[in-house]
């Protein structure tokens, strides 16, 4: 009893936190920390699969979040009817190309003996394969991004609810996921580590550089809302009444209405993925798993086929942060391909389920919520705190400058410092594994 | 005469350039394989350690053009050089003294190591910035060129131009000096030795009195001077910015893992590997072609396989396929 207490407690402190911020700074401030809030706390419900569930080391995090942002772009824009005409189907026929070749050139791998005309075989079909997908692909992709290059240039999405981009965020991730998890899963903790985090890295590459895809670094600006626009509603007099009824004025008004919009649906993701997670926790796929985590020699003795275990629940866990990364560019409107930091999106997911205690889904979802609420809140703690140790300084000097400049780098410092001190003084976290 | 001019058009824009990266991949590679041999964990925090030390580099840089010094031709850096090899020692030491040294008496996993490495990783990424600030930073000075392209087009007569950059040169050359000291003393001194020894069988070592703590300050301050140069030459080709030094981790480690984890010489020639493969797949060739092929098969367009953005992508694909088909590295390497 004294447990759930507890946890209780720790979860009614982070509200009060979040409730702080609505009432002493702003109530727009404090939405905006719990509509990131809920999302963060799904992507550590994602990673605490992999981790807690499987201790499966990911740091490609950001990789996966940033295919549920495209995703939202691919499902929610009105194609560009002039770009598919120009080359899009070109394009696709260069995809489908470089998808042929290697896909040959695994066939090969695998039906030929293993011998030097092997290798040979795979080099010529690979080597040849990449200058015939070039061949077929560039001159679509130029033909493509050459219309309307400032406004549009790429090939825009099929025009379907946002809301539609969330599952498909996910299964975007899920099949980035297959393909890493198929070539790394099986090698070392380590490797597994590096390997997520290149693939990142390049997913991020990809949308930054491929324009005909994404608009690159031009960004996708105004992907259509789940919510309705605040112009409408102070627009809509019926609105406008209501609220000047309860006391608010009408352009804050609308713009609390949209967070709380925002929020709802966000909970109800939250509280399904939760739910989902808690279930296959309890369930013998959840004790299996933690059972490989904890000695894979004795799950194999028992027959667990561990490899396909373990690639079914990486699969799982990016698949959950591809969704929640649709979820952030629907909430934010555009995709900003240079906004992806991995400091940001991967490795502060892992402090927030590191803090939140791994293998424990609530500490996740508190992990999320309490160090986003850090995240965001420090910063004007460091700037305070900075004010403070400068005041007796003299205006205008060096050092005093230099100090206030740099209190937003803070936040780094005072997350790495979470962190250790959590992993020193209560490894297992804020709400420790069962 | 045109095969002179391709040549001398691919020393200039393939080979010169990507020996000078392979041996600043080198050096950051050492330090990655020595911890990885010695301490047991990769360190995710060996990106922001090389941006340390630069940074104490550039700052101490600074001091003395302040002060008027300067090393000629030279940068002036080189003379900073042994102070930020001290700063970075010194933080090195604090951090094993203050967050490392807990875990190893507990024995803890090497995965709970990673995970305070990324800890410790946040903390120096936020020192640098809060220091240095998140910007650009050039603090090359002296001479410019060793050849510039037009002295060489004059001295040769061809049409193609070579132009060495002071710091590619001081980079090899620094590189084999860094890499011969390290060799020499881990094979012929005492200390050196025993850290081999160390490495290699942890219990033996420990059987045969060797003491634990000393192999693994020696260790830090090694890491800390090969991640200090590593920086600085890097810094010094390029230019210097915290988030550029963090992004570094994965074409380190990669080269790390190539050359197989915890062999030293591996480090060195998976750097190389990585370098010359950036380097050769994202150029575009156009030029060279022109000038090798007959007029008939001269290429239209640049010839460039890959475009310059995604050189991560090809440290990644070598990285995989060498772990797909040779796991433990080119030169056998542990697997702990």
């Amino acid at each position: 009893m004294s447990e759930t207490m507890r946890n209780t407690a720790l979860f009614a402190g982070v509200a009060a936190l979040i409730v702080g911020t609505g009432l002493f700074q702003s109530w727009n401030a404090a939405l905006l920390i719990l509509n990131m809030g809920l999302i963060s706390a799904i992507m550590a419900l994602g990673v605490n699969l992999q981790w807690g569930f499987a201790g499966l080391f990911n740091v490609g995090v950001m990789g996966f979040v940033a295919l549920g942002g495209l995703a939202t772009v691919l499902v929610a824009m009105p194609p560009t009817t002039e770009a598919w005409a120009a080359g899009g189907v070109q394009v696709i026929a260069g995809l489908i190309c470089g998808a042929a070749v290697i896909g040959t050139a695994i066939l090969a791998h695998r039906f030929m003996a293993p011998s030097k005309l092997r290798g040979l075989v795979m080099l010529a079909i690979l080597v040849g394969g990449f200058f015939a997908y070039r061949a077929v692909f560039d001159p679509g992709v130029e033909a493509v991004e050459a219309v309307n290059p400032a406004g549009t240039g790429y090939l825009g999405g099929l025009g379907l609810p946002v809301l539609l981009a969330w599952p498909v965020g996910g299964v975007l991730a899920a099949g980035a996921a297959w393909i890493i998890g198929k070539a790394a899963l099986g090698l070392r903790s380590d490797y597994l580590a590096i390997a997520t985090l290149g693939i990142a890295e390049i997913i991020l590459a990809v949308l930054k550089n491929e324009d005909w895809l994404s608009r690159g670094v031009k960004n996708v600006n105004g992907i259509p809302r789940p919510v309705p626009y605040e112009i409408d509603l102070q627009n809509d007099p019926g609105f406008v009444e209501q609220v000047q009824g309860l006391g608010l004025d009408p352009v804050t008004a609308s713009s609390l209405y949209i967070k709380l919009g925002y929020a709802a649906l966000f909970t109800v993701v939250l509280v399904l993925i939760l739910v989902a997670a808690q279930l296959a926790l309890k369930s013998p796929w959840g004790r299996m798993m933690r059972a490989i985590r904890d000695n894979e020699v004795a799950a194999q003795a028992m027959g667990k086929d561990v490899t396909r275990r373990h690639l079914q629940i990486f699969i799982l866990g990016s698949a959950v942060c591809g969704i929640a990364g649709a979820m952030m560019t629907t909430l934010d409107g555009q995709l900003i391909p240079t906004s992806y930091q991995p400091l940001r999106f991967t490795f502060l997911i892992w402090v927030m389920v590191i803090v939140g205690g791994s293998g424990n889904n609530f500490g996740a979802v508190l992990g999320g919520f309490l160090i986003w609420f850090l995240w965001v809140q420090v910063e004007p703690m460091g700037h305070w705190l900075m004010q403070t140790i400068t005041a007796p300084m003299a205006d205008g000097s060096a050092l005093k400058a230099h100090l206030l400049d740099s209190a937003a780098h803070m936040r780094l410092l005072t997350m790495g410092l979470i962190l250790l001190l959590v992993l020193r003084f209560s490894p297992r976290g804020l709400i420790p594994e069962k | 005469m045109d095969l002179l001019n391709a040549f001398v058009a691919l020393s200039n824009f393939v080979l010169v350039p990507a020996i000078a990266y392979g041996s600043q991949l080198a050096l950051g590679a050492l330090g990655v394989t020595l911890i990885y041999g010695i301490l047991r964990f990769s360190n995710f925090a060996h990106g922001d350690t090389m941006a340390f030390g630069t940074m104490t580099t550039i700052l101490f840089t600074w001091l003395f053009q302040g002060w008027g010094l300067s090393l000629g031709p030279l940068p002036t850096a080189l003379l900073a050089l042994p102070f930020g090899i001290l700063g970075c020692m010194a933080l090195l030491l604090l951090t094993d003294r203050a967050v490392y040294r807990f875990y190893r008496e507990q024995k803890a996993k090497p995965v709970i190591l990673v995970i305070v490495s990324i800890g410790v990783m946040f903390i120096m990424n936020g020192l640098v910035r809060f220091i240095i600030g998140p910007g650009d930073q050039r603090f090359a000075d002296g001479e410019r060129f060793i050849i510039s392209a037009r002295d060489f087009k004059e001295m040769t007569g061809l049409r193609e131009g070579l132009a060495i950059k002071t710091t590619q040169g001081l980079t090899v050359i620094t590189a084999v000096i860094v890499v011969a000291l390290l060799f020499w003393f881990l094979n012929r001194t005492r200390t050196g030795k025993s850290m081999r020894a160390y490495s290699d069988n942890e219990d033996l070592a420990l059987l045969s009195g060797i003491n634990p703590d000393r192999v693994v300050m020696v260790t830090w301050l090694i890491v800390a001077a090969l991640a200090t140069v590593a920086g600085v030459l890097y810094g010094l080709d390029k230019s210097f910015k915290p988030f550029t030094y963090f992004q570094l981790l994965l074409p380190v480690f990669a080269s790390a893992i190539v050359g197989g984890l915890g062999n030293p010489l591996g480090a060195i020639a998976g750097g190389f590997v990585i370098a010359f493969s950036e380097v050769t797949i994202t150029y575009a060739w156009k030029k060279v072609l022109g000038y090798t092929l007959p007029e008939s098969l001269e290429p239209e367009g640049l010839v460039q396989l890959l475009s310059t953005d995604y050189k991560f992508a090809v440290s990644f694909v070598i990285l995989l396929i060498v772990l797909l088909f040779r796991p433990t590295g080119l030169f056998r390497g542990k697997a702990v």
